[in-house]
């Protein structure tokens, strides 16, 4: 099982470049930036690595089940982090998002990871484009939650005056509400997609658009929560502080979508 | 040949001598000519500024030397008494002074640690010298490599990252909260010395533009002048608030001008977009509760002279790299300085020569086992007939040279051409070096 292995090492990668990227927050120095970056970047690859043969050995898209779905879910942040570093180059963002990258893939890791037989009703192209919309979209409210985690921080340090090196690290709050921005305004539709692209699926599935199945009701309200997050802050000023505590509810929102429901809440989304 | 430097500063003395003392412009120039043209001054160079009198020589020899450097600065201020001044001096020698100048260069002998001021400084010191061709080969060396030396420190350490004055700190904690002061707006109520200047640096960092407003609308008109901007009635201000994002309050008022109630409205208006208040006044004339209002960031003289102390200790603690930085390249270039003395080069090169000699004839006489000793004391006789008549009239060259500066240049091309390693001998006194020099002469005279 070559996806295992290469999995695992993608696992032991990122411990480090977390490792790395943590001390890097606690550093005076800039130098560990650049080591914690290339180390993610080598982690990526196995990840992707590992992904790929997953999808031939399986000869499906390998979200099925939630340790394939916690596992994309990685992979999808990592890739986003990437482009922003590309972009824009909030370094510090890496000590905020490879935590948790981390702490997902070792969930992920904790699950049973053993390729299964496809359930005869899950069998169609919709399942990969649905799947694929839902995760990128929970990634992207992620870099939005993590980005109102460090706007917070920042405040709170700029408010107390306290200059201290996490003072230094973090970018501006200009930087960070627009990261919060633009992270949700991509999230978005991709979340929108995954929605479209799933009714679509449940129709073939189930013979149903929509059936109040746990897990749409609550896409739904995630879809409602960050439609009037984007409105309230071009309508009537939801930036700054409240959009940062907003990215954090939300975020609470879609992990609970994403996992809680299939843990505390009966219905047919039970695969993942 | 010895470095000296003579000099004094900021930390030996008050500003009274040290504006006495100091050299400007062609004052300068005549003052390095007339330094030069002293027996004893092989090379000079004056460093000058308002918080330091410095002069670099190369001297023959360094006691005679200190004492005309003194004679000159005292010739330069007649009615200061010469004891007056030789109180306030200081003295270094060789390594004592390319270790003070690297320091000075790299601003860790600053008033302010970590200025940048100074190191432009020392370059034009070094070019005024430079183009009054009173520098050899040695102060050159020297200068050059105490800007390449600053610079390191500079790159290397943090030592002038952060800002250390109250209107530079203001500035740096605007981009703190907006990325980009190029599409902001900030505004100067009142003016007082300090607003000025904070207003000023935001227009350096690229602020889109200055709105002033001041009691005295003359005054206001003057400024914005000035800042390339706008003026707003000093009854308005308020009400510009919500369009500024950097305000700047330094009225002279003896109460607060700005309340709680005007900034909630105010950020209420403004759609939570977020705004930076500086207080630079005394008394205060920002309510502090004002703090507590959500995207609302209002700092007062304290909390700025908080981040300025903040950045000294950083620097305090880069200087530390600094010194090491520093020793590291005082070392090499003590090295460079001991290896240009011309009665090691010679010593060197003399033995660089037998030694190949004795090599090659050890060869020779080892392939040819059937000499004679006769013969080998004629071939031996060659070889050193051939090493003695090569060497000869470099050797001459080189001694004419050795109490000039350019036989530094002589003993430097000399090193090169034949790779020679020479063994750092302590500098100590003249004794010693006359030993060398007639070791040298027995030497010759053997052969």
């Amino acid at each position: 099982m070559l996806n295992i292995l290469f999995f695992k090492i993608a696992l032991a990668v990122y411990f480090v470049s977390t490792a790395s990227f943590l001390y890097y927050l606690i550093s005076r120095k800039e130098g560990p930036k650049r080591y914690s970056f290339g180390i993610t970047g080598l982690g990526f690859i196995f990840h992707t690595a590992a992904l790929l043969t997953r999808t031939i050995e399986a000869s499906h898209i390998p979200i099925t089940n939630l340790h394939e779905a916690m596992s994309f879910f990685s992979w999808a942040l990592v890739l986003a982090f990437l482009l922003i570093e590309y972009k824009y180059r909030i370094y510090v963002l890496g000590s905020f998002v490879l935590p948790l990258t981390f702490i997902s893939l070792i969930s992920s890791a904790a699950l049973p990871m053993e390729i299964k037989m496809l359930d005869p009703m899950l069998q169609s192209a919709w399942l990969g484009v649905h799947t694929i919309f839902a995760v990128m979209g929970a990634a992207a409210f992620s870099i939005a939650f993590l980005a109102g985690l460090m706007y917070l921080l920042q405040d709170w340090l700029l408010k107390s005056k306290r200059f201290n090196i996490l003072y230094h690290k973090l970018p501006s709050l200009d930087v960070l509400d627009d990261l919060n921005y633009r992270a949700i305004s991509f999230g978005f539709p991709l979340l929108t997609l995954g929605m479209i692209t799933g009714s679509i699926w449940a129709e073939y599935a189930w013979g149903t658009y929509w059936n109040w199945d746990p897990k749409q009701t609550w896409s739904l309200i995630l879809w409602l929560f960050y439609a009037a997050m984007l409105h309230g802050r071009l309508s009537i000023g939801w930036r700054g502080k409240k959009a940062a505590y907003l990215a954090i509810l939300g975020f609470i929102g879609v992990v609970f979508t994403f996992v809680g429901v299939n843990m505390l809440l009966q219905g047919k989304h039970t695969f993942v | 040949m010895d470095i000296i430097l003579v000099g004094l500063s900021h930390k030996t003395a008050p500003v009274e001598v040290r504006e006495r003392l100091s050299f400007s412009g062609p004052q300068l120039t005549e003052s390095t000519l007339k330094l030069r043209a002293y027996e004893e001054i092989l090379e000079c160079v004056i460093l000058s500024t308002c918080n330091r009198v410095e002069i670099y020589t190369t001297v023959e020899k360094p006691e005679l030397g200190v004492a005309r450097v003194k004679d000159f600065l005292h010739s330069c201020q007649p009615d200061m008494p010469l004891d007056g001044i030789t109180q306030h001096l200081y003295t270094h020698k060789n390594e004592g002074v390319a270790r003070h100048l690297f320091r000075v260069a790299s601003s860790l002998d600053s008033m302010v640690i970590g200025e940048t001021q100074i190191l432009g400084q020392v370059k034009d010191a070094f070019d005024s010298a430079l183009l009054n061709k009173t520098t050899g080969i040695v102060l050159n060396k020297l200068f050059k490599k105490s800007i390449s030396v600053a610079k390191r420190v500079r790159t290397e350490t943090k030592i002038g990252e952060s800002a250390v004055s109250i209107s530079f700190a203001a500035v740096e904690l605007a981009k703190k909260i907006f990325s980009n002061l190029g599409n902001k707006t900030g505004m100067l109520i009142g003016a007082g010395e300090m607003g000025e200047l904070a207003a000023q640096y935001l227009v350096n960092s690229g602020i889109k533009e200055i709105v002033v407003s001041n009691r005295n609308y003359d005054r206001a008109l003057h400024l914005a002048k000035a800042y390339n901007g706008r003026v707003v009635r000093f009854e308005d201000f308020l009400e510009e608030m919500v369009n500024v994002d950097v305000v700047i309050c330094s009225t002279g008022a003896p109460n607060y001008v700005i309340h709680a109630e005007h900034v909630q409205d105010i950020i209420h208006k403004r759609k939570n977009r977020p705004i930076f208040l500086i207080d630079i006044s005394v008394p205060r004339n920002i309510d502090p509760d004002i703090n507590h209002i959500d995207n609302v960031f209002l700092y007062d003289i304290d909390d700025l002279q908080a981040v300025v102390e903040t950045n000294l200790r950083t620097r305090r603690d880069e200087a530390e790299k600094g010194e090491q930085i520093i020793d590291e390249e005082v070392g090499k270039f003590t090295k460079w300085f001991k290896s240009l003395e011309v009665v090691p080069t010679i010593v060197a090169l003399k033995d660089r020569v037998e030694e190949i000699r004795r090599k090659e004839l050890e060869r020779t006489v080892g392939r040819l086992r059937s000499l004679s000793p006769e013969e080998v004391q004629i071939i031996e006789g060659l070889t050193n007939t051939l090493v003695n008549k090569i060497l000869h009239n470099p050797l001459v060259a080189l001694k004419l040279e050795a109490h000039s500066t350019n036989g530094l240049l002589y003993a430097e091309a000399v090193r090169k051409l034949f790779d020679l390693d020479i063994k750092l001998v302590e500098r100590g006194t003249g004794e010693t070096t006359i030993n060398d020099e007639e070791n040298i002469e027995n030497d010759n005279s053997n052969h």
